[in-house]
């Protein structure tokens, strides 16, 4: 089967009815909930994943991108340096590979899904956060990057994301995953009670 | 005991008839595709919104539970079901207490300062939330951090507790087909109780 049949095959199963439902619901700009109801894109995703082992021999997971990407930039600036660190001896660890590629396919389809619902947003701050923390947009971007950087610190240690072990690992009966899994919601819990309830 | 454990034979025995293709341009291609129906999925959804990830964490809005468990009940039968007809392998990472614990914690307390997790801050980033771009170069910067720390964890954390490919049926020595109708019917029963008594929207 060539790759083009399964392009068309894939899109005609998933894609088709997905436009179709996006066109017939309501338009709400306003909603600050789910366009769809979750448990409708929790099966959907389920399927998705069927599809990327058939068709990709891979699961689904979004963290890996970043550090393949990260080792592409850390080898234009400090090659040496960045072959001699032990994630990075594997070469396959900073390559433009397929999550790679399935990320920048993120961007696009949560851009496409947010068109076709009326719910871009074009803005620097949360709402939420804006009320709790102020409208300084440099203090909500140096948290966001300390928590990007921890979550990829933790992400790597622990073999995976929310995707990764949450969504796959998780299908998969990996216990690791579970245990990971649990790790997410206990810090990410205990962090966000703190930051707006203490 | 990590020794034994990693000498059992992994479930991946079954080849694949259709294996994927080859061709690192059509995977590539493949893998672009398929993140553009996830990152639809994530932002219809709505686990690309602020709002929706920190009320999660607050335990105020149980959308992302919804989700995630839905997926995994969905994927872990079909997924299952694809593998005992030989049709894919599995993809297990290996199971380090010391690490998924650390690991995941450090994680939680990322995910709760940023809000958006690697997939969803992706997703935001596509919706139009800008201060996803902070998070996202954070990921890259943690990532390359990780490297540099990652031969002393490989020497340490990572030998604490290493299991190697360790899954529920096998703790629990029971065939997976019959575990995976006994955790979906378990799962589908936590959200209904979500669905009744915690949070019924929608």
């Amino acid at each position: 089967m060539s790759s083009r049949n399964v392009l068309h095959a894939i899109g005609l199963i998933v894609a088709t009815p997905m436009l179709a439902l996006a066109q017939t619901e309501a338009v709400d700009p306003g909603a600050t909930g789910p366009a769809w109801s979750p448990y409708l894109v929790g099966v959907l995703i389920g399927v998705l994943s069927m599809f990327t082992f058939y068709f990709s021999a891979k699961p689904l997971g979004a963290s890996t991108a970043f550090a393949n990407v990260a080792g592409l930039i850390g080898r234009l600036i400090a090659p040496r340096h960045t072959d001699s660190l032990h994630f990075y001896a594997d070469k396959k660890a900073s390559k433009i590979d397929w999550q790679v590629a399935l990320v920048i396919g993120v961007i696009v389809g949560a851009f496409l899904a947010a068109w076709s619902g009326g719910e871009i947003t074009g803005r620097w701050l949360p709402p939420m956060w804006a009320e709790r923390f102020g409208e300084s947009v440099w203090l909500r971007m140096a948290v966001g990057f300390l928590g990007g950087g921890l979550m990829a610190f933790g992400a790597r240690m622990a073999g995976g994301c929310t995707s990764g072990h949450g969504i796959s690992g998780a299908m998969q009966l990996s216990v690791g995953s579970w245990i990971a899994l649990l790790g997410f919601f206990v810090g990410g819990i205990a962090t966000a009670m703190l930051l707006f309830y203490a | 005991m990590a020794q034994d454990e990693t000498k059992n034979p992994i479930r991946n025995e079954h080849p694949q008839p259709n294996g994927p293709p080859e061709n690192r341009a059509a995977q590539l291609g493949l893998g672009c595709f398929f993140g553009v129906i996830f990152g639809f999925l994530l932002q219809k959804g709505g686990v690309a919104k602020y709002e929706v990830l920190i009320g999660m964490l607050l335990l105020e809005d149980f959308t992302v539970v919804k989700v995630m468990m839905s997926a995994v009940v969905v994927g872990m039968i079909g997924i299952y079901a694809l593998h005992t007809a030989g049709l894919v392998k599995l993809h297990i990472k290996p199971t380090r207490y010391g690490a998924n614990t650390l690991g995941g914690i450090l994680f939680g307390i990322g995910f709760g300062l940023a809000a958006y997790c690697p997939g969803t801050g992706t997703a935001a980033l596509g919706q139009g939330n800008f201060d996803a771009i902070a998070v996202l170069l954070g990921l890259m910067a943690g990532s390359y951090v990780f490297a540099e720390a990652s031969g002393w964890l490989a020497r340490t954390v990572n030998r604490w507790g290493d299991r190697g490919v360790l899954t529920l049926d096998r703790v629990l020595n029971l065939k997976p087909r019959v575990l995976v109708p006994v955790v979906a019917t378990v799962l589908v029963l936590v959200l209904a109780a979500i669905h009744l008594f915690v949070d019924p929207t929608p």
